[in-house]
């Protein structure tokens, strides 16, 4: 039973060769599995929320959906456009699918376990830096994106790339400011050490705004709908990967699939207590135990999935100016604010600091809160005001409201005077 | 054991994985070639001459690359901090709240000055 930090990291330590090639394996295939089930799932739930049946023809329920196309996508011709600079159009989508699997790595799927008579985790590798580790893997996994959109040599993938790495980058910098507080109660960038961290209270619970600004940013991070932008295929065809066919395309689509799921799991890790049980329900790790607690891992990481499929068929797309506004000058600010309110608190009873001083503090930034939400409001107030006045040419079309309008409407103004 | 060996591992076999992929492709695949295939897509029209390489983009991309470097290696600069929290106590809070406000100085002023808006 792991109740302590760094049993995992020298459990690890005692694996011998063959029992790491096998769960690299092993973690692979289950990637690649779940990936398949992914496709099919993601396509029947989406239909069961248009009113449709979805794929149900290829084997039972259409439950080989997946594998179908991926068969006829291995017998589709391999295009490679005249105006395409070769070697990287082949590189790239190498790039995205092995950094995809090498996140895996450091995510803890059960707790000890007993692996052909080997006492053992199901993780690969325990890093004193872990999450640092994903989060570095996952800028490397830009470089796949980029440079297909680059080397497509053709204008709607270039475009795409540039704004699905633009995306990637700015969502980054959210996500990595969100797990600060994490590692602030944790005491670490491993992950193992999280999970252990996480044994009364789930960080979700304790840490809720660091939980929802990770998730928001883990949707801009994948390139999913409401914020995929990258692909949006009124304008842009399909993105970086519009010159891409047959196997190549397959593995642009299982990388961004099994993004998802690495995102997924690394919520689940952080946030979710990893796989131990829902508090509350009275499993322990003696008892339902070992291997039953990758079940645990599964159904947290498939509520995700169900979570990102769920936005899919509920939420049209962002604008891209607005997209960008709301990471750069909304998640990034406010999850700079909530470190430092978390860390204030934090200091504040670890001190020992009485009780109505820490009351105080909380009621202070709540009143600031609100000082600065009504003076928003405000200002957001003023300026429909002057919207709703702003009729020199009577436009038909609505105008989007930005500083430029404002500025518009001041020129106006003065013209008129 | 390197604890860096395993990600070796199922590096390894991802990039084994993507290799073949790929090679496989070349062979199952057919080659009917035709010279409106081979063109770059454009929904059809003549392709634009050199989208890559003699193609321009937005200046804007280049700098929310600039800032994402600017920001990453902030937050790469709070992680250290955040792990040893405890043992730095109200110290490691005082520097910090000075180092980020020092950082957000910096965002201020590329908000201000437009850095931040897509038009």
């Amino acid at each position: 039973m792991i109740n302590s930090k760094g049993m995992v990291a020298q459990l690890l330590g005692q694996d011998p060769g063959w029992v790491i090639a096998l769960k690299g394996l092993l973690i692979f295939i289950f990637c690649v599995v779940l990936t398949i089930m992914a496709v099919w799932g993601e396509r029947r739930i989406v239909a069961r929320m248009q009113m449709r049946l979805g794929p149900n023809r290829v084997g039972i329920f259409g439950i080989i959906q997946g594998l179908a196309d991926g068969v006829k996508l291995a017998l589709k011709e391999d295009l490679i456009p005249k105006t395409a600079d070769k070697i990287v159009f082949i590189i790239a989508p190498i790039i995205s699918a092995t950094t995809c699997f090498m996140a895996f790595a450091v995510i803890p799927l059960t707790g000890e376990v007993s692996f052909f008579g080997h006492k053992t985790v199901m993780q690969l590798t325990d890093l004193p830096v872990g999450v640092l580790y994903v989060l570095a893997i996952a800028s490397v996994g830009v470089y796949g994106i980029v440079l297909a959109g680059w080397s497509s040599g053709s204008t709607y993938p270039l475009l795409g790339g540039l704004r699905s790495s633009a995306q990637v980058i700015s969502y980054e910098v959210a996500m990595a400011l969100s797990l600060v507080a994490v590692f602030i109660y944790a005491g670490s960038m491993s992950t193992s050490d999280i999970v252990v961290a996480q044994d009364r209270w789930w960080y979700a619970v304790i840490l809720f705004p660091s939980f929802a600004i990770y998730c928001i940013s883990m949707v801009g991070e994948t390139n999913r709908a409401p914020f995929d932008l990258a692909e949006a295929e009124g304008e842009l065809v399909g993105g970086f990967h519009t010159e891409y066919s047959s196997l190549k395309f397959a593995l642009f689509f299982l990388a961004e699939y099994i993004n998802i799921l690495a995102v997924s799991s690394l919520a689940t890790t952080l946030f979710l207590g990893g796989y131990r049980a829902f508090p509350g329900l009275g499993f322990t790790e003696t008892w339902l135990g070992g291997w039953f607690t990758l079940f645990w891992f599964f159904a947290k990481v498939l509520i995700f999935f169900f979570v990102f499929v769920w936005l899919r068929g509920t939420l049209p797309r962002l604008r891209y100016d607005q997209f960008m506004q709301f990471g750069w000058k909304t998640l990034i600010p406010v999850s700079l604010a909530w470190i430092l309110i978390v860390s204030t608190l934090r200091v504040m009873s670890d001190q020992g600091a009485p009780q109505y001083l820490i009351f105080g503090f909380a009621f202070a930034v709540v009143l600031i809160y609100l000082v600065i939400s009504n003076y928003s409001d405000n200002a957001k107030a003023k300026l429909a005001t002057d919207y709703k006045n702003f009729t020199p040419e009577n436009p038909e079309f609505p105008i989007p409201i930005s500083n430029r309008t404002e500025q518009v409407i001041q020129i106006r103004d003065e013209a008129k005077k | 054991m390197n604890p860096y060996v395993p990600i070796l591992a199922i590096g390894a076999i991802g990039f084994g994985f993507a290799v073949f992929s790929v090679a496989i492709a070349f062979i199952t695949g057919p080659k009917r070639y035709n010279r409106a295939k081979a063109d770059a897509y454009e929904c059809g029209i003549e392709p634009s001459p050199s989208a890559a390489g003699g193609g321009r983009f937005p200046v804007k991309y280049f700098l929310t690359a600039m800032l994402f470097i600017v920001f990453d290696i902030e937050i790469v600069f709070l992680y250290p901090w955040a792990v040893t929290f405890d043992q730095l106590g109200l110290f490691g809070l005082v520097e910090m709240i000075l180092f980020i406000a020092t950082v957000f100085v910096a965002y201020t002023y590329v908000w201000r000055r437009g850095g931040l808006e897509w038009d």
